[in-house]
């Protein structure tokens, strides 16, 4: 495969073919990590490790796996890894893991990780599919820290936990929007980037009919 | 595809996998055990040294948590010292143990259901081993979570130096504005009971209330958790909680050391 093919495996799942605006997999784990940016960052390292490896190691094994149990195979493989990064966050991060709290375990379910991995990993050497997993970690993550932003901003009035807008409560001026607080507010504001994503690339628009 | 689809082939490669994936998941498990639980118990003795006033920046928590705290252990019932395994005691394990627990049917105030007949007291000193508070680990239901807290007490038994809560769930923005040190600042100096000993803390919404002797302002938006903040004190702090051990306390009935 040539070298400006491996770059359009990683680069296109983040704008032409995002696992989350386009694909629409793995919305529900992008509503519960976003309120604050660390944790939709550490989320997004997360899901983009799991993704790449679960492909990479699923790719290799692809031509031993029986067709007639290839699912579980996949399963098996994925949250083997997703233990083992759980495990690995709590020996490192264990403030951040307590608030991802059960996040982290549904990796397993999410459909961007089995998703890749039927659709790409099954097809392709090891190297272009670890390449697409980590495109498409860093495609849900891109939008999973835009929400983040908007969520933390004018939820918390903080970024990464830095001051920006200072509250009310701790007598600033700004009154935070408590609904950003909240899960729903995410599906808001991916449908709004979904909107605009669509609007500057008309392409994505699924053919009516 | 046909070629890899004999019943025996599946299985010996479904073996395989398991067999793999079971090492690098036990591997994983066991390896890394050492330093999750040396998290866990960081973790706690941050919580316990920032409700104690004792934590500074950039110190070794270890060292200060061994010079100024001590563990100690108290039939909730009696309100005596008990002994207790340091390293394994768990309040929550208790709660499971129908022999090391009581039902709470009728008087659950905090809505927990269950209670430990044992709990740990930390006793925080000061650098000439005087003791200097009494830390307590209480619990309770909000609105949308239990939330766990630690409460600093005054070595007079009846004064509250600072709370500080560890673990929670409620609504980011409202109810989570528990861990606003603003609102915590409120608590200090406030008296656990009133003349005739009985538990007066109060939560309450609005009126001035952080005026009064035992009144905290409620936390505005918030009302189910202010209130459940309420029961929390009123179930630990009274006759059920730690009310005889505060009792004996303040009578100088406990050899403080």
């Amino acid at each position: 495969m040539a070298k400006s093919d491996l770059r359009e495996v990683v680069t296109s799942p983040i704008v032409t073919n995002n696992p989350i605006a386009l694909q629409i997999l793995g919305v529900c784990s992008a509503l519960a990590v976003t309120t604050k940016m660390e944790t939709a960052f550490v989320m997004t390292i997360a899901v983009m490790v799991v993704t790449a490896f679960s492909s990479f190691f699923i790719s290799l094994v692809r031509n031993m796996i029986p067709n007639s149990v290839r699912i579980i195979v996949q399963m098996a493989i994925i949250a083997s890894l997703v233990i083992v990064v759980d495990q690995v966050l709590k020996a490192v991060a264990f403030q951040l893991s307590k608030e991802l709290s059960v996040f982290v375990g549904l990796i397993i379910t999410n459909c961007i990780v089995m998703g890749r991995a039927e659709a790409y990993a099954m097809k392709n050497k090891p190297l272009p599919s670890f390449l697409d997993g980590i495109g498409n970690g860093l495609g849900y993550g891109a939008i999973l820290l835009a929400v983040a932003t908007v969520r933390e901003i004018f939820g918390s009035g903080t970024w990464f936990g830095i001051e920006i807008l200072p509250l009310i409560q701790n007598g600033g001026w700004y009154q935070s929007n408590g609904l950003l607080l909240l899960p729903p507010s995410a599906f808001f504001i991916i449908g709004l980037l979904i909107w605009a994503l669509r609007t500057w690339k008309p392409e994505q628009v699924e053919p009516k009919g | 595809m046909a070629s890899k689809e004999t019943p025996l082939k599946t299985i010996t490669v479904v073996a395989a996998l398991c067999l793999v994936c079971s090492i690098i998941v036990s591997g994983a498990a066991v390896g890394l055990r050492d330093a999750q639980n040396a998290n866990k118990a960081l973790d706690k003795q941050t919580n316990l040294l920032s409700v104690a006033g004792k934590l500074e920046a950039n110190a070794n928590v270890g060292e200060i948590y061994a010079k100024f705290v001590e563990a100690k252990f108290v039939d909730l019932t009696t309100g005596e010292y008990v002994e207790e395994n340091a390293a394994t005691f768990d309040q929550l394990k208790n709660v499971k143990d129908l022999t090391k627990s009581t039902d709470l049917t009728g008087n659950d105030v905090a809505g927990i259901k269950r209670r430990s007949n044992v709990a740990d007291v930390y006793l925080v000193k000061d650098a000439q081993g005087n003791i200097e508070s009494y830390v307590l680990p209480v619990y309770g239901r909000g609105l949308w979570s239990t939330m766990y807290a630690f409460i600093a007490i005054d070595k007079d038994a009846k004064t509250v130096k600072s709370i500080q809560y560890y673990d929670q769930g409620e609504t980011p923005g409202l109810g989570g504005e528990v861990l606003n040190p603003l609102w915590t600042a409120k608590w200090e100096g406030k008296q656990l009971f009133n003349a005739n000993g009985d538990v007066a803390i109060r939560v309450v919404k609005g009126g001035g209330q952080d005026k009064t002797p035992s009144g905290i302002d409620g936390l505005s938006g918030a009302t189910l958790t202010s209130q459940g903040v309420e029961n929390t004190f009123q179930f630990w702090i009274g006759d059920s909680g730690f009310g005889p051990f505060l009792k004996k306390l303040q009578n100088g009935g406990l050899n403080n050391g």
